[in-house]
């Protein structure tokens, strides 16, 4: 009796496991996420790729155990990330985040290889079956800290360290200078373009000629922090980019444009989990809480802090669009009249500057 | 333009171009003793990161010097013991040392990316550094900047004015002679070696503590092998180091001012502008062998076997 009763909870037991086991699979898609992500940079404490690490680090306090991240960072664009891209693909990661522009073919490359696992490439414009992309809209954030500049210059010369005359950098530069032309509409902006997106000797000495020649705001899009320290070195104001810079100059930060990629990688780790990821072409911006500026320095007045969160709340709730008519290139020519405002395709494609930017482009 | 602007960026120049001066002076010893050590990127990487972990542990400004010098100095030690005892390639050695100096200097400096320092003051004359033009011309610099200019003139004396200056340029020439006169090639060769990377190792610790008060890896960015073609266009002599840096950095520095007053361009040519006038001058010079040969260590990358002799 005694050992059949102990046959009757093995047998149970078993039955149960197989079911239980059995059904698993069929409830949720996967398990357990291994998730890779590839860095183009050092992690570092501020800069384009910590904010990606930040992300990586917040996907992981959120869904836990069912989540295990794996990160490379330094990883060159080009043959060598392909390598590195295959490596994780192969070490059965289900999902992979590429988050340079560089990486792109090889990104699409070895997914055609790998059909089952999901990746996303940040600021790419190629998508594939299981290949989405994801980027922020800038431009926003950059509109926003131009209000802020246009307000604390004095000189009325804002500088703009710039890494590559891409539509993504010329975006941002003429986003800030519309930004800083709607409450200043004598203020120019020079650009120093530096053909790096990371080398702060260079940055540095471009931050300085900049300031040589009359600039009292300085911001940039490139990844250090080199042009904050000379701006807080030289007594000048600075705006940073991709994370909040203060630390490196806290008189001379005024705030910064940040990306946020909290939620989104959050997001999509869920989706795969749940089976229910689909390739898609994310641009997101401040409604989507992908773009947030910095705390706003104390030197900042409080109407113009008023300002610039009355501003920030109406690009979210799409009432205002920072490329609104009417937008002037710098030689005149009316790009989009009043009423009107600029498509997506339009920004994507943005290779010309608009009036209150000084000098010519590089071609 | 005004006479403001200039000022700033003559300062500039001649702050951009002091790593330069230090890692030269140091090859150009190194090669007047008929050594070739291509391995100077390396050691500046590796002085530049020891000099910035130890101004961020101490704050010394002496510390971080000393410790930066130390690291470079044990860098080229290695590439002395490859190429005088063991008689290794000098060309292969030498490139190697970078390559090892690149990796090392990224291995070390994991925990120091975008770790910031305050920088290096620069030194405050009563009277002198606020005389209007000529203060912040000569008198403003940091501490760094001057000692390279007293480097030049104790390496200017010691080539020119000593017996042992002597010596080490007649090693150059011809190890044979020297080894026959009873000095010991070899040793006076580490000794030039090793103060080669000292210097290395300095300019590498004036780009991560002085000129740009971050870590990042591979900062040095070329500065290396400029250093190592200034020692050809200066034809060996100290002096045109000096000017030869100088040069390099004002163009450097002026492809920015350039661009900020809007002048057209394509700030790519610009970038490479340093370069192309590197080529030019070791082109120009390499078609007067008189030139050459009047200057050239006529044993430089030659390995020398004293048993041999």
């Amino acid at each position: 009796m005694k050992q059949n009763r102990l046959l009757k909870t093995v047998l149970f037991i078993s039955v149960m496991a197989f079911i239980v086991t059995g059904f698993i699979p069929l409830s949720f898609a996967k398990d357990k996420l291994k998730v890779g992500f590839v860095y183009v940079s050092p992690i570092g404490d501020a800069g384009w790729t910590y904010q990606h690490d930040l992300g990586r680090i917040d996907l992981e306090k959120n869904l836990g155990d069912r989540v295990s991240t794996k990160f490379i960072e330094s990883v060159p664009e080009g043959a060598e990330a392909e390598r590195v891209i295959r490596d994780l693909a192969k070490s059965g990661h289900d999902l992979i985040f590429t988050t340079s522009f560089g990486y792109m073919n090889p990104t699409l490359k070895v997914a055609k290889l790998f059909p089952n696992t999901t990746f996303e490439h940040s600021t790419g414009y190629k998508q594939a079956k299981n290949v989405g992309t994801y980027m922020c809209r800038f431009y926003e954030g950059r509109y926003l800290t131009g209000i802020v500049a246009g307000k604390m210059t004095k000189s009325n010369q804002l500088g703009y360290v710039a890494a590559f005359p891409i539509p993504e950098v010329i975006r941002g530069i003429n986003a800030f200078t519309l930004g800083a032309k709607s409450v200043n509409p004598a203020i120019q902006v020079k650009v120093i373009w530096v053909n790096s997106w990371f080398d702060p000797g260079k940055e540095r000495e471009a931050s300085e000629a900049l300031i040589d020649q009359g600039v009292d705001v300085l911001t940039h899009h490139t990844d250090s922090t080199a042009p904050t320290m000379t701006a807080e070195e030289k007594g000048v104001y600075s705006i940073g980019y991709h994370s909040d810079m203060s630390k490196y100059g806290s008189n001379a930060h005024l705030t910064a444009t940040t990306h946020v990629w909290d939620a989104y990688y959050t997001k999509v780790a869920q989706e795969v989990l749940d089976g229910a990821w689909k390739s898609t072409a994310v641009w997101g911006g401040i409604k989507d809480g992908m773009i947030k500026l910095a705390p706003i320095n104390k030197k900042v007045p409080a109407d113009v802090v008023a300002l610039v969160e009355a501003t920030t709340k109406s690009i979210a709730d799409g009432s205002f669009h920072p490329f609104s008519g009417p937008v002037k290139k710098q030689d005149g020519t009316l790009v989009v009249a009043a009423g009107k405002q600029l498509t997506d395709d339009d920004l994507l494609g943005m290779n010309y500057y608009v009036e209150g930017v000084l000098g010519s482009m590089p071609k | 333009m005004n006479p403001d602007t200039l000022i700033n960026i003559l300062v500039a120049t001649i702050a951009a171009g002091t790593p330069l001066v230090y890692a030269a002076l140091g090859e150009l010893i190194v090669e007047k003793s008929g050594v070739l050590n291509l391995g100077v990127e390396g050691m500046m990487l590796v002085g530049a990161i020891s000099g910035f972990i130890t101004m961020a542990k101490t704050g010394s400004l002496l510390l971080a010097v000393s410790c930066g010098m130390l690291a470079g100095a044990l860098m080229s030690l290695a590439f002395a013991v490859l190429t005088l005892t063991l008689m290794a390639n000098q060309v292969a050695s030498g490139l190697a040392l970078t390559i090892f100096g690149t990796g090392l200097s990224a291995f070390m400096g994991i925990d120091y990316t975008s770790v910031a320092l305050g920088g290096v003051s620069k030194v405050d004359i009563p009277v002198l550094s606020h005389i209007p033009i000529l203060g912040r011309l000569v008198f403003s610099y940091d501490i760094l900047v001057y000692f390279s200019l007293v480097l030049l003139v104790c390496v200017i004396w010691f080539l020119y004015k000593t017996r042992a200056g002597l010596i080490l340029k007649a090693i150059g020439e011809s190890p044979k002679s020297g080894h026959a006169l009873g000095f010991s090639v070899i040793g006076i060769r580490y000794l030039a070696v090793l103060f080669g990377g000292a210097m290395a190792g300095l300019g590498g610790v004036y780009l991560s503590v002085a000129y740009t008060p971050m870590w990042v890896e591979g900062m040095v960015a070329g500065r290396g092998w400029v250093a190592l073609a200034l020692v050809v266009f200066a034809t060996w002599r100290p002096a045109r180091v000096l000017v030869g840096a100088y040069l390099f950095g004002g163009v450097t520095i002026a492809q920015f001012h350039i661009q900020g007053f809007g002048i057209e361009i394509p700030s790519q040519i610009l970038s490479m502008l340093p370069y192309l006038a590197t080529i030019l001058v070791l082109v120009f010079i390499s078609r007067d062998k008189n030139l050459i040969r009047l200057n050239s260590p006529a044993s430089l990358g030659i390995t020398f076997h004293p048993e041999n002799n």
